[in-house]
């Protein structure tokens, strides 16, 4: 058994494994970190690089099977990358009868935003959150980290239009 | 800062902070709670801090909930107890000039009472204020979260040192079970008879787990409590731990709630500077610590034995509970879980004694409870009230009745575990087991007001879908019992149900409730049995006359102009997404123009009735083009 273990330490040597152990250096190889560990690199990347999932495989001893059976079943993970813009759409059920899915729908209908994915430009990914436990100004979306409240889809649309243009700002930019 | 090593030393810091606390003259407060922050409390009270920070005169706090949301950011100039409400940063220069100065009351800034039109100008006037009793929520508003200095000038942790150094074990745990405190998650288990278990359970380490996984949509009570006086939660865990011989404890934090996370983090770090976590805890030789551990997001996780699942780095299952985890818990060891506002009661239990807590409350649910008072509701917000007051009490009195003046339909408790109340049970004292009879629950404290435009059908459908996405997969009853129910409920809202799909969902909603694995599954068709026992004239009302009252089913409804009031200023038309809405002569404007909604065309997306200047289009119901035109 000691010749195994001797075996399994492993070294972080491309640019991502080695980010990702900076990440989780204080936990050991404790197995029951992983899903904070997995958490530090969502938080980090927007999204579970199969890289870096790799290397927590290796890191924590835990299969790789195990690792995308946790990441499929918490909603926090993302197998995909992310649109630049994250916008969460509370479908808490204050939000939700007033009105929230009206929006949802706006922003698949006009924007082609599905809702629970990425636009294909990249640019937006709409998310829908269970609660965000400010119900006195339902209905929220969440743009970027920023608590929009009392939602309509003409102003989820006015919202949607700004980060449009900022996008073609900058891409004339570069 | 100085270790604390006695209970002695601990009363000679309370009192120092205490006195430290009483020389500043004036308070000023300001709520900056989650409601409050995304309305722009942040600003306004940078905006305070600029000009009173670091005043010996003036203390300037941000505290947690304040509990009245709808009318945020608010603050609270004390002592004279001036409620200022929906402050704007523009607004801070004149308070300071005015109320703190010279002491003036600002008018436009106080709260008017909806019906009467009177200012009021003090926090306990106010209808929303006046009927709560704040036991777990009582500091909130007078405390700095971040600060463990400012719990100890309120007696902070002076339950702990009572309950190490006067009372035995074997007491405290009477005394909880004395004082019948039920479980605040939701199941209203007793947390005395818990910890008697727990503490009698064979093993040589026991856990001590606290549960902040609140996933309930349109529920936001522990947030609240752990972002408002995150040491009242820790001194909870500690005294369980002492009195059951726990050796280790955890939180489970919901990874959404980031600025609880924080505050409860720093919170933790205070309690182990001062020696309250870690080794010899008080000098009784006690040595205990609290981890923090982040849910990622799931549902099921409230769920005990999930929750544990979930904190050993596992995927959040449940398991059947032919041994309770009281017994085999986390790593299988003896483990005691309870919620964040079962802890946080605990500390005012041991200091003010059972009887005192058997008091408050009803005789089978003594207490209080909080509840976050959500949905179409004049005033939104967090309130505790004592167990027994009528949901009419909460929803007219201290809700202030329906927004808009509208008609009251039904109020859900118990978030997506729980059930729909109609008019008829508006009387109905709130405890466990009233609720229960009526065919609800109390849950964790969730409670969404509904009105007359609301659909019962459509609100079933919605947390049947919200809990069709949550469930884990792992029993039968509940996967696929669920997507039956959820296709029949759809099949209904899009006008094809037959009268049988309610006998159908109530046969189906009672197997899944007897058959399921877990807690969560068990509770999940209560929505839907609660509001066909409640509201069955609505699903008839859906399948025979396709029409939904509430007005919300896409394909019953149809939308139209009311010619009388439209001023054909074109507003609808241009955000119609289906270029639905075109102009018919009229007589109203100078060019007789006024608009008409092609029914073929459109797709009843509401934006033109979210922009209409004159509340000039309608919805009817039912439908007057055919059922299923435009499919949701």
């Amino acid at each position: 058994m000691e010749a195994i273990k001797e075996l399994s330490v492993i070294e972080p040597t491309s640019k991502t494994e080695k980010e990702v152990e900076e990440l989780v250096k204080d936990w050991g190889n404790d197995g029951e970190k992983l899903i904070m560990a997995m958490l530090a690199v969502q938080d980090k990347y927007n999204w579970l690089p199969p890289d870096a999932l790799d290397y927590l495989s290796r890191r924590f001893e835990v299969p790789k099977g195990q690792i995308y059976h946790i990441a499929t079943f918490y909603k926090v993970f993302s197998l995909v990358p992310r649109g630049k813009h994250i916008l969460k759409l509370c479908m808490g059920t204050a939000c939700h009868v007033r009105g929230a899915p009206m929006i949802a729908d706006a922003l698949q209908r006009d924007y082609d935003i599905p809702l629970g994915s990425t636009s294909d430009d990249g640019l937006f990914t709409l998310e829908r959150v269970n609660c965000v436990g400010a119900c006195a100004i339902g209905p929220v979306l969440v743009v970027d980290g920023q608590y929009r409240g009392n939602m309509t889809q003409n102003r989820a649309s006015a919202v949607i239009k700004r980060l449009k243009r900022l996008a073609e700002k900058e891409a004339e930019n570069a | 800062m100085p270790r604390i090593e006695s209970a002695e030393m601990l009363k000679n810091i309370q009192e120092k902070f205490r006195k430290e606390l009483e020389a500043y003259p004036m308070v000023i407060s300001i709520c900056h709670g989650m409601s409050c922050r995304a309305t722009g409390a942040v600003e306004v009270a940078n905006a305070f801090e600029k000009i009173v920070g670091g005043s010996s005169d003036i203390r300037f706090i941000r505290s947690g909930c304040q509990g009245f949301c709808e009318k945020g950011p608010l603050s609270v100039v004390r002592p004279s107890n001036i409620f200022y409400q929906m402050l704007k940063p523009g607004d801070v220069n004149e308070v300071i000039q005015k109320t703190v100065e010279r002491g003036e009351v600002i008018d436009r800034l106080l709260y008017a009472n909806p019906t009467t039109g009177e200012k009021l100008g003090k926090e306990h006037e106010i209808d929303f204020y006046a009927k709560q009793h704040r036991v777990v929520l009582e500091l909130n508003g007078y405390i700095d979260p971040l600060r463990i200095e400012d719990y100890f000038a309120h007696d902070g942790y002076s339950a702990l040192a009572k309950a190490m150094t006067e009372m035995e074990r074997g007491h405290i745990i009477e005394e909880m079970i004395d004082s019948n405190l039920r479980g605040r998650g939701g199941a209203g288990f007793s947390a005395g008879w818990k910890w008697k278990t727990c503490s009698e359970a064979p093993g040589e380490r026991r856990h001590i787990i606290c549960n902040a996984d609140e996933g309930d949509p349109g529920a936001f009570m522990d947030q609240a409590v752990l972002e408002g006086n995150p040491h009242s939660v820790i001194e909870g865990m500690i005294i369980g731990a002492y009195a059951i011989g726990g050796t280790d404890g955890h939180i489970y934090i919901r990874h959404e709630y980031p600025y609880a996370v924080h505050t409860f983090q720093n919170a933790l770090d205070q309690a182990r500077d001062y020696g309250l976590l870690g080794e010899n805890i008080l000098g009784t030789g006690f040595d205990f610590d609290i981890q923090v551990c982040f849910g990622a997001g799931a549902f099921v996780c409230g769920e005990s034995s999930a929750l544990v699942r979930s904190l050993q780095g596992q995927v959040g299952e449940p398991r059947d509970k032919f041994v309770h985890a009281t017994e085999q818990g986390y790593h299988d060891e003896p483990t005691n879980l309870n919620n964040v506002e079962t802890w946080a009661n605990v500390p005012h239990i041991i200091n003010k004694g059972a009887q005192w807590f058997r008091g408050i409350g009803t005789k089978g649910s003594p207490g209080t409870k909080v509840f976050s008072l959500v949905g179409k509701v004049e005033n939104t917000g967090l309130i505790e009230v004592p167990m027994g007051i009528s949901l009419r009490e909460i929803v007219f009195d201290i809700g202030g009745g329906i927004k808009e003046g509208k008609d009251f339909k039904a109020v859900q408790t118990g978030g997506p575990s729980g059930g729909m109340l109609s008019e008829a049970q508006l009387d109905l004292p709130v405890d466990f087991d009233e609720l229960d009879k009526a065919g609800s629950m109390m849950g964790s404290g969730g409670m969404i007001v509904m009105d007359e435009n609301t659909c019962v059908v459509d609100v079933a459908k919605y947390f049947i879908d919200f809990l069709i996405d949550e469930s884990c997969g792992k029993c039968l009853p509940c996967r696929e019992g669920l997507r039956q129910m959820s296709n029949m409920l759809h099949r209904i809202c899009d006008g094809d149900g037959k009268l049988k799909d309610i006998n159908d969902l109530e046969a189906l909603g009672e197997t899944v409730a007897a058959t399921a694995l877990c807690g969560l599954g068990k509770s999940a068709p209560n929505p839907v049995l609660s509001s066909i026992r409640h509201f069955r004239d609505e699903y008839i009302a859906h399948i025979v006359e396709h029409k939904c009252p509430g007005g919300v089913c896409k394909a019953l409804i149809s939308y139209h102009v009311l010619p009388d009031s439209c001023t054909g200023c074109g507003s609808c038309a241009k955000v119609c997404p289906s270029d639905a809405i075109h102009t018919v002569p009229g007589k109203k404007r100078k060019d007789g123009l006024l608009h008409e909604i092609d029914l073929e065309a459109c797709v009843k997306c509401g934006a033109c009735i979210d922009i209409c200047p004159e509340n000039a289009i309608e919805k009817r119901s039912p439908a007057e083009v055919p059922v299923g035109a435009a499919r949701s």
